[in-house]
């Protein structure tokens, strides 16, 4: 049967279980969305910028576990895609970008709205497309699922001339793909397990860092497996967070800048570092030539380019984490570890996880410690970047498997709220939670006329500060508490909100917290809370950036020395 | 022959698809490797081509660029080929000025290197030139002191003895 290139899509993509685009049409694309009514089970959200589409796409990855689809038209809809392509790339998030470009006897004339977008998008997509002829659609759409979803999931561009969109093609899915030069590794080298399990069985002082690979592979039981039989505590990166229940006896939270203490303290005391799913970000290490100086390093992960990169490995084992931890599990044995682990209660004994300081004023620890109590932990939460995103991490007890969404690796601020549509259509029936900066949640506002248009349920509660607040925070710490750029004005969000027709309210006390989420939640449908909190509150812990983990600053002081060039650090 | 510790020989079997070399520049570019050479051709396989990359880096760097090459789809398969025992050549053209009076001691210099004249003008004179690097670069000195006034290098290609790799 022939058909066209857009019906060829839209067939391909209900073949791969499609359930839903975030797009935003235009000239190139109109013969896409003009095939689209013909294919009702593909739900289409049209959002209010392309970045928006890109964030709801990667989102709904996150929390569903299926590849997120976006589109945009050609030109200037391709290039606002540009930032959620790119945020989706350094979190390996399995998005698919479908974008119209201009007609094939136009391509390289410089024409209206033509851009080179594979070309742009070559550094941060896992892989692109350009196709040429509707002969070859269903195979890259074919490649393309194939690619973003396996191994190392990560974003895949496609890029469709408007005329191949209406040219006929005989259609044949696909039934495999063959890519000679992709394939991933799954298993685990048996002898490096074994050379694993024999340093695990003979370490004193180990612990397992938990990256967001655990979460991809969905090895939440045989992580824990693996900590609960050889008792060894829990550390997660930030995107590995809820991938091993917080509540949890050997669990010691995140690690890092703004890791816990005695996390922080665990990995410098170490003799051994189970590195799980992770990459060694900065932001993790800290100073990388000062990380776990007394530890070898077990390291697993899938892309084989990740081990070495940053740090030196004494046992690197390439393969899928649950693949790898299950065989590992066989090859472990059960132990009590007494020492350590009295050592670990100790340390957590005295420094506190996330401590919430008494007293009246509106601290936004409290916020997020209190939508973890109203919703029993029970709630999915999206947070964009800077200090929200930290409380967030700290000040939530995560106890179900991926119910964290952050921007990890880009650190996009205005990744919340589109992050957040897209996780409440992805998981329907589960709360979500969009926990936004008065900065960040400025960079997508026009995302809450999606959520009105859709009626997607997401409560949002920003943490008003009236400042840039992580930066305002490091020029407190290190450039003599001058506010450059940082100072913030708002509009009054809650009329923001009702004029996009959500319901909202201020809270700007410590007794209207409880109520208000409340509120929110037996509110049917979208809500928003502005917390006005305390301005100028800080993220501690906090590693100084250039510092070693070890050097970790728990109090609050007055000033500190800017160490060297912040340039090098950051 | 033996390689300089921080020169490396990669072969990149790689599919013969559009925008391939843009890949394979790009992923050097962005992560600050440095490129000495390379050099792109058809290979008895169709549809595959054979890239010879010489970079430099010590061999934590090298096998970085080994592994980031390996994951860009379009790339097969990767070897880096420094340790083994391989034939290396590379083609240089070289336009050299001439004078009635110095033409004949030119033309011993690139007998002797058993390179071949290929072009004979009033003034100059153009000398193609297959070796490895050494040869090559012995050649462009001697010829120097004549004045040369173009040179086009290709890079260099490079496969290993015996057993071809993969």
């Amino acid at each position: 049967m022939k058909l066209t290139g857009a019906q060829i899509i839209c067939e391909s993509f209900a073949k791969e279980g499609v359930e839903v685009i975030f797009g935003f049409p235009g000239g190139s694309l109109l013969p896409f969305y003009d095939t689209l009514p013909q294919y009702p089970q593909l739900r289409h959200i049209l959002v209010r910028h392309e970045q928006g589409a890109a964030h709801a796409a990667d989102g709904y990855a996150r929390a569903s576990g299926r590849a997120g689809v976006c589109c945009a038209t050609s030109g200037p809809g391709a290039t606002n895609l540009v930032t959620g392509i790119a945020n989706a790339y350094l979190d390996s998030s399995p998005v698919i970008a479908l974008t119209g470009q201009v007609a094939r006897p136009f391509i390289g004339k410089d024409a209206f709205q033509e851009i080179d977008i594979t070309g742009i998008t070559l550094p941060i997509t896992k892989h692109n497309y350009v196709v040429m002829s509707a002969a070859e659609m269903a195979g890259v759409i074919k490649e393309a699922f194939h690619i973003a979803t396996t191994g190392r999931p990560g974003p895949v561009l496609i890029d469709v001339p408007r005329d191949v969109f209406v040219e006929e093609a005989e259609y044949h899915y696909p039934a495999r793909v063959d890519l000679p030069g992709y394939k991933p590794v799954i298993r685990g080298h048996s002898a490096q397990i074994k050379k694993a399990a024999r340093l695990i069985n003979e370490s004193r002082r180990p612990v397992i860092i938990s990256g967001r690979g655990v979460v991809i592979s969905r090895a939440y039981e045989e992580l824990r497996e693996l900590a609960e039989k050889a008792q060894i505590p829990v550390i997660t990166t930030l995107l590995g967070i809820s991938s091993f229940p917080e509540n949890h006896m050997l669990s010691l939270g995140m690690l890092g800048m703004h890791g816990m203490a005695h996390a922080n303290k665990a990995v410098n005391e170490a003799d051994l570092v189970i590195a799980v799913g992770m990459r060694f970000d900065d932001r993790a290490t800290a100073k990388v030539s000062a990380f776990a100086p007394k530890a070898r390093i077990i390291h697993v992960d899938i892309d084989p380019a990740e081990i070495g990169k940053n740090v030196r490995v004494d046992v690197p084992i390439v393969g899928d984490a649950r693949d790898v931890l299950r065989d590992l599990n066989k090859e472990v044995v059960t132990l009590s570890r007494v020492e350590w682990i009295s050592q670990m209660d100790e340390w957590r004994g005295c420094h506190m996880a996330a401590a919430i300081r008494d007293g009246e004023d509106l601290i936004p620890q409290y916020v997020i410690h209190s939508i973890c109590e109203v919703t029993q932990g029970n709630s999915i939460i999206v947070t964009g970047v800077g200090q929200h995103q930290m409380w967030s991490a700290q000040c939530f007890c995560y106890k179900k498997p991926n119910t964290l969404i952050s921007s990890g690796g880009l650190g996009t601020m205005g990744f919340e709220l589109p992050a957040a549509i897209g996780a409440k259509v992805g998981c329907p029936d589960e709360t979500v939670w969009c926990v936004a900066g008065d900065g960040g949640f400025q960079m997508t506002i026009q995302e809450l006329a999606t959520i009105t248009q859709e009626r997607t349920a997401v409560k949002i509660a920003i943490i008003n500060n009236g400042y840039l607040g992580m930066v305002r925070q490091w020029q407190e710490l290190f450039y003599g508490r001058r506010y450059v750029a940082t100072p913030l004005s708002s509009p009054d969000f809650v009329k923001i909100a009702e004029a996009y027709g959500i319901a909202a309210v201020r809270v700007r006390t410590r007794l209207e917290v409880v109520p208000a989420i409340q509120k929110a939640m037996e509110h049917d449908g979208p809500f928003l809370i502005d917390f006005v909190v305390e301005p100028e509150e800080n993220v501690y812990p906090m590693v100084p950036p250039g510092a070693a983990l070890a050097d970790l600053i728990e109090a609050p002081r007055t000033q500190l020395v800017a160490p060297g060039s912040d340039r090098v650090s950051e | 022959m033996v390689m300089t510790s921080d020169k490396h020989i990669l072969v990149a079997l790689v599919a013969n698809k559009p925008g391939v070399l843009n890949r394979v520049a790009s992923l050097f570019r962005r992560r600050g490797f440095n490129i000495e050479s390379i050099t792109v051709g058809h290979t008895e396989k169709e549809g595959i081509s054979r890239m010879t990359i010489v970079v430099n880096g010590d061999p934590a760097t090298v096998e970085q660029v080994r592994k980031q090459l390996d994951k860009v789809i379009d790339v097969v398969k990767v070897h880096d080929i420094t340790q083994d025992s391989v034939v290396d050549r590379e083609l240089a053209l070289i336009k050299v000025k001439t004078t009635s009076t110095n033409r004949s001691e030119i033309i011993q210099i690139v007998d002797i290197f058993r390179a071949n004249i290929v072009d004979v003008a009033a003034d100059s004179l153009i000398v193609e030139v297959t070796g490895d690097e050494d040869k090559l670069n012995s050649l462009f000195r001697l010829l120097s002191s004549f004045g040369i006034r173009e040179i086009a290098r290709t890079g260099r290609l490079a496969m290993t003895r015996g057993v071809p790799p993969g």
